[in-house]
């Protein structure tokens, strides 16, 4: 299954929940999509839910890093929400976790912006 | 006991290839008794290796294949992953985790690869492309 994204208001927040594969092809592709659209919209405040998210690749991992950078440069923050273990050890592997903020619990990260 | 024949799978430059090959390693390994907290990250570094056949090496040209060759022997899995493409010099590839290449779309897919096995060389393959070996030691369980 490629990924799947629904967004959803919480307060000023826009809550992005993620579920299936973000892999090279169809499903990075679809999330740039999102992300940069989102972010061209004026949405300045984006929680990406990884909670149903089971695989990401390293194409994933860079649509990550493209729609952080994306998001920062129109003003905005983009910060992750329930890491599975696998897309965790990911983020230590590639040192990412100094780059994004990652939070367990959505009205947490929610409070945070 | 001897070592089967080495099972060389030709296929085609093509997204859909990374999933086959992907299944294809994941179920000779698991078959050899390889854990399944470990079959995740094998499963991973064999899409990144393929991945970087089919779109950097291949170029997704019809006409080029992708050489998957799956080389079992007692308590490890050796792993072949060829292009047909113009080589790349694994030295020119940035180092993902300096500082300045963090920010960057792209190439992670080699540290990842090297994360997830036991050993990992790129060398020039005949008549052209490259060739990337991985090798997977089974822990005893």
């Amino acid at each position: 299954m490629s990924v799947k994204m629904t967004t959803r208001q919480v307060g000023d927040v826009t809550v992005i929940d993620a579920s299936g594969r973000i892999t090279l092809g169809e499903g990075s592709s679809a999330f740039r999509d999102m992300i940069r659209d989102l972010a061209s919209q004026g949405h300045k405040k984006l929680l990406l839910n990884l909670g149903d998210v089971s695989y990401i690749d390293s194409s994933g991992i860079g649509e990550m890093v493209s729609g952080f950078t994306t998001v920062t440069n129109h003003g905005g923050m983009l910060k992750l929400l329930n890491l599975n273990k696998r897309v965790k050890d990911l983020l230590q592997i590639t040192k990412l976790y100094t780059v994004f903020e990652v939070f367990e619990d959505e009205a947490t990260a929610v409070r945070s912006f | 006991m001897s070592s089967p024949a080495p099972v060389v799978h030709l296929l085609d430059s093509t997204i859909e290839t990374i999933d086959a090959a992907e299944a294809l390693v994941t179920q000779a390994a698991e078959r050899m008794g390889l854990g399944e907290d470990d079959l995740p990250g094998l499963g991973m570094a064999i899409r990144e290796c393929v991945a970087n056949a089919v779109v950097h090496g291949n170029r997704y040209s019809a006409k080029k294949k992708v050489h998957l060759t799956l080389n079992e022997s007692p308590g490890e899995l050796e792993i072949l992953v060829g292009d047909e493409g113009e080589g790349f010099e694994i030295h020119d590839v940035p180092d993902p985790l300096a500082e300045e290449n963090l920010l960057k779309q792209s190439g992670r897919g080699i540290l990842l690869i090297r994360a997830f096995v036991d050993e990992f060389d790129v060398r020039r393959r005949q008549p052209n492309g490259t060739e990337v070996r991985l090798l997977k030691r089974l822990q005893p369980q």
